[in-house]
């Protein structure tokens, strides 16, 4: 056991334990939980302060992630389909908050297809994390609409319906961060979710995050094995801080990096691996993912970035305070304002 | 001609819809109401954007009566397809104008005939042949003024206030109004015996709506989100809300301290306003029936994960699309038990467009103190038409934040408080709201079963401790909201109840029934569930209580039917849902129909 003294923090003064949520209660080697691994290990090595992050979700397995990281951090648990909406008004409360929203392919896809599309199109500051699986968990395993077509489930049948791509319906919906990622890819995963922290508007990360009980047949898209096999990351992706900036950036070989400057200073490498690919023009995107459908690829890395767009709360011309802090000498005009709203009735 | 009438009629004017005429129509009302005569405006107009018949109704009542009638002593008609029904509905011994370009047999020698020539007049105009159409609404305006007898210049100061002061635009609309008035002095014989003439009743008044009035209510309580989807008879309380808030809510730097925001639809319009109750914010959603029943998902997590947020309810007629453009107090049993599970919500009911604002920021203060979501039930008649109503009053309290706990609070109480258990012993727990820096301020919101720290459990006694506090809070609820305006009739043996926009009709009613000797009528308004004690000694103190409702269940009496079952055999339901407001006449025979 080691002393008191010798746990370790980071910038903020906080241990690893101090990002940490309950124990989960999802299946053993869900994928979800390795996602929600990840996100406390990235917060806590962003020296992020648990207190200036606010977590939302639907209804699903992946739903319920947000209560098993960040236990110190806000959070609320909303409707099925409906966090997009919950958040949007929850992040005015407050703007200098960080906002991380999880979601499963149920819960954008089908239920919440409106709300996320229009979270999507206002540039909501969020890291929206869809948890794919490709399956109905907590409802015992029905078809979601990211499911392939054929796949064949237990009760279920097999599926018919051609599925909905998360990514190109963010593109679509003029999305300014949207990435693919496989849970399984643990280092990818990290990495992606350190840019997309340091995004200025949304960040879609549309994660495979296989379903152990229900959907991870081998040969089934949202799988441990299929994923394994068919994925083309289409860099490696390191995200450097503003602050680690100078020393790490000497260590890339020039020429075969990409470098994306995110909003707030920070830099995000793409190294390129066989394939020299441009996530800043959103028409690479689109022919990246329509190849992958052909392919049978599982392409992952970051598809599209945009940091020029302000997003929503920055669009709106606040005050500096935040709003829930407001007094009441704020909210209220004085009381010689009545007379004037009275003089401009009839 | 008969004996002179004066301040004492109806007049309707019959026009096209998307004509332009709801500016004439305004500008007539708003003249006579400078004239010191009590008014009141109905504009009765279909689901359409241009070309079905719409009508106007003014009411003139030297005796303050502001309640709609169904008798018009005068019709102005410009409207060839509603031409015979309009010719029709004139009250023997009125009078009749139109525009002489219909050409109709005019079948009637039991009411005075003017013809007017709208478009000669129009044409000789001024303006641009693309505004002559408009501008041929302001004959009639002049017509009525020579005819009734209605200042020019109160005229003036009416289109002075509707175009903001816009010199052409007065002046050429005024130009045409002169023209008409000096041609009805010219060419038109008075001979029917309706008149107006200065009085001095309205100076303790301004007219305004009850939408906007409701946006500047919730301005004035400190508003700070508000999340909406356009929906009739609704749109114009958001829209208010954009108009005045840049002029009343931003810093001296010309910073917002607010946001509106245009939802993509009422699910995401109330999820986004529960998100910002949720966040601290002070926040609302408005709509109508259908917005309300989309709604419902949302309003029972708010419920029970305790989160404020107003949401306003302008009623139209339903169920389904129903009819968009027409009134009705049809929704109070919807949202009295919106969502599922057991509960009930805590409703306010304004009866005024000046407690549209009073109520305004009310609820705001009451969603904040009781962490819940608060409903105000307004709807089309009051919300959209023009009522003269006393001036909008300050604020008597300060604003209402409820028990939020900041830093230094937690650091007092040394990081140890729960979020959901009932400290005080009036089921209203303490909250923390997003941007708390304090280590043990964060709590996870949800709407699944949860104990008094937030944590999620299916524990069955927890489930029910907390159900418990819930119905403790609504008890809570009972001694907050705002209590019914009661005027005990002397010697009365039956009593009246009657909420929101029919209290002018009930007035006048009882006004009607002691007038002819009728019963002596105490009446009660209410102004929010649940019910208050008050009422509840009122229902004992009379025989028999009539409730008064724009609605066809009688849906009021259906719920204090419930939470009062040992009453409810005193209950008489006097209930009628046409699309229009109620008069005075149908609450008159309603109640004397029942009490033979």
């Amino acid at each position: 056991m080691t002393s008191p003294t010798a746990i370790q923090t980071n910038r903020a003064g906080l241990t690893k334990n101090d990002y940490r949520g309950l124990p989960s209660t999802l299946c053993q080697g869900c994928g979800h939980n390795s996602i929600a691994s990840q996100i406390i290990t990235v917060c806590y090595d962003l020296d992020i302060v648990p207190e200036e992050i606010l977590k939302f979700s639907g209804i699903g397995c992946s739903s319920k992630s947000p209560a098993y990281f960040l236990n110190r951090s806000f959070g609320f648990n909303g409707l099925h389909g409906r966090m997009s909406s919950f958040a949007t008004g929850a992040m005015f409360a407050d703007i200098s908050l960080r906002s991380i929203g999880i979601s499963g392919d149920g819960d954008t896809a089908s239920i919440g297809m409106g709300g996320f599309k229009h979270l999507v199109r206002r540039n909501a500051p969020i890291v929206y994390i869809v948890e794919n699986n490709g399956v109905y968990g907590l409802t015992k395993g029905q078809f979601s609409a990211t499911a392939e077509v054929g796949l064949n489930l237990k009760h279920q049948g097999i599926n018919q319906y051609m599925p909905v791509d998360i990514c190109l319906e963010a593109l679509a919906s003029n999305a300014t961060f949207v990435a693919r990622s496989f849970a399984g890819d643990a280092k990818q995963v990290k990495e992606l979710l350190k840019a997309a922290l340091s995004h200025r508007g949304i960040a879609i990360l549309d994660i495979i995050s296989p379903c152990v009980t229900f959907n991870n047949q081998d040969n089934a898209t949202h799988s441990y094995t299929w994923g394994k096999d068919h994925e083309a990351p289409l860099h490696d992706i390191s995200f450097i801080p503003a602050l680690d900036e100078i020393e790490i950036l000497g260590e890339f070989e020039e020429g075969t990096v990409r470098e994306v400057s995110m909003h707030d200073g920070s830099t995000v490498l793409l190294k390129k691996l066989e394939k020299d690919y441009d996530p800043t023009v959103r028409a690479n995107a689109f022919q990246m993912l329509e190849n992958a459908q052909l392919n049978n690829w599982l392409v992952t890395g970051l598809l599209y970035i945009d940091e020029s767009k302000p997003s929503l709360t920055e669009s709106f011309n606040l005050v500096e305070s935040p709003l829930n802090r407001l007094q009441d000498s704020d909210l209220r005009p004085a009381p010689e304002t009545i007379d004037k709203i009275n003089a401009m009735m009839f | 001609m008969s004996q002179k009438v004066i301040n004492d009629f109806s007049i309707t004017i019959a026009t096209i819809n998307g004509s332009g005429s709801q500016t004439a129509n305004v500008t007539l009302l708003r003249a006579l109401f400078k004239m010191g005569i009590p008014v009141t405006g109905k504009n009765l107009f279909p689901s359409n954007i241009q070309g079905l018949p719409t009508w106007f109704t003014i009411r003139l009542s030297k005796d303050g009566f502001i309640a709609r009638r169904d008798e018009q002593e005068l019709v102005v008609c410009l409207n060839p397809t509603s031409f015979s029904k309009d010719l029709a509905s004139v009250q023997p011994g009125g009078a009749f104008y139109y525009a002489d370009d219909i050409k109709f047999a005019i079948n009637r020698n039991d009411i005075t005939i003017y013809p007017m020539p709208v478009k000669q007049i129009a044409r000789a105009s001024n303006v641009s042949p693309a505004l002559r159409d408009y501008i041929a609404n302001m004959v009639y305006v002049g017509v009525l003024a020579q005819m009734l007898g209605i200042e020019l210049e109160t005229i003036k100061q009416a289109l002075s206030f509707h175009f903001k002061g816009k010199t052409e635009a007065v002046e050429s609309n005024f130009g045409t109004v002169k023209a008409s008035a000096d041609w009805a002095a010219q060419n038109l014989k008075k001979s029917d015996p309706y008149s107006v003439a200065r009085m001095d009743s309205t100076s303790d008044y301004v007219m305004a709506d009850g939408n906007t009035a409701a946006a500047l209510g919730a301005i004035y309580g400190g508003l700070q989100f508000a999340a909406w989807y356009p929906i009739t008879p609704a749109s114009s309380l958001a829209e208010s809300l954009n108009i005045f808030l840049p002029q009343f809510r931003k810093t001296s730097e010309g910073k917002q301290t607010y946001v509106v925001m245009q939802a993509e639809d009422e699910l995401a319009a109330i999820g986004m306003a529960i998100g910002a109750g949720w966040g601290g914010l002070r926040s609302m959603t408005s709509t109508s029936g259908p917005g309300i029943s989309l709604m419902a998902e949302y309003a029972g997590l708010g419920y029970f994960a305790e989160v404020p947020v107003v949401v306003w309810d302008v009623q139209r007629i339903g169920p389904s699309t129903g009819l968009p453009t027409r009134t009705a107090q049809g929704d109070l049993t919807e949202v009295y038990s919106l969502s599922h599970g057991d509960k009930q919500n805590v409703i306010l009911l304004p009866g005024s467009v000046q407690e549209c604002f009073e109520f305004g920021w009310k609820a705001l203060d009451l969603a904040a103190k009781l962490q819940a979501p608060v409903f105000v039930m307004s709807d089309l008649d009051l919300g959209m038409n023009q009522w003269m109503t006393k001036p909008f009053e300050y604020p008597d309290v300060p604003l209402e934040r409820g028990k939020v706990l900041w830093e230094a609070d937690l650091e007092k109480m040394k990081g140890i408080w729960s979020r959901y258990k009932d400290s005080d012993g009036d089921g209203i727990p303490y909250r923390t709201v997003p941007g708390n820096k304090h280590p043990a301020s964060a709590w996870f919101g949800r709407g699944t079963g949860h104990d008094e720290e937030a944590r999620y459990t299916e524990d069955s006694a927890s489930w029910e401790t907390n159900m418990a506090r819930l119905k403790k809070k609504y008890e809570t609820a009972r001694t907050l909201v705002p209590k019914p305006v009661i005027k005990p009739g002397r010697g009365a043996r039956i009593g009246v109840i009657a909420y929101g926009s029919t209290e002018p009709a009930v007035e006048e009613a009882l006004a009607l029934l002691n007038k002819a000797g009728g019963p002596k009528i105490a009446f009660l308004r209410l102004r929010a569930l649940p019910l208050t004690s008050e009422v509840q000694t009122f229902i004992k103190k009379y025989e028999r209580i009539y409730i008064v409702e724009a609605n066809r269940d009688g849906q009021l009496r259906q719920i204090m039917s419930s939470v009062l079952p040992e009453q409810a055999p005193k209950f008489r339901s006097a209930c009628h849902s046409d699309g229009l407001p109620l008069t005075a006449k149908w609450v008159k025979e309603a109640i004397l129909a029942q009490e033979k």
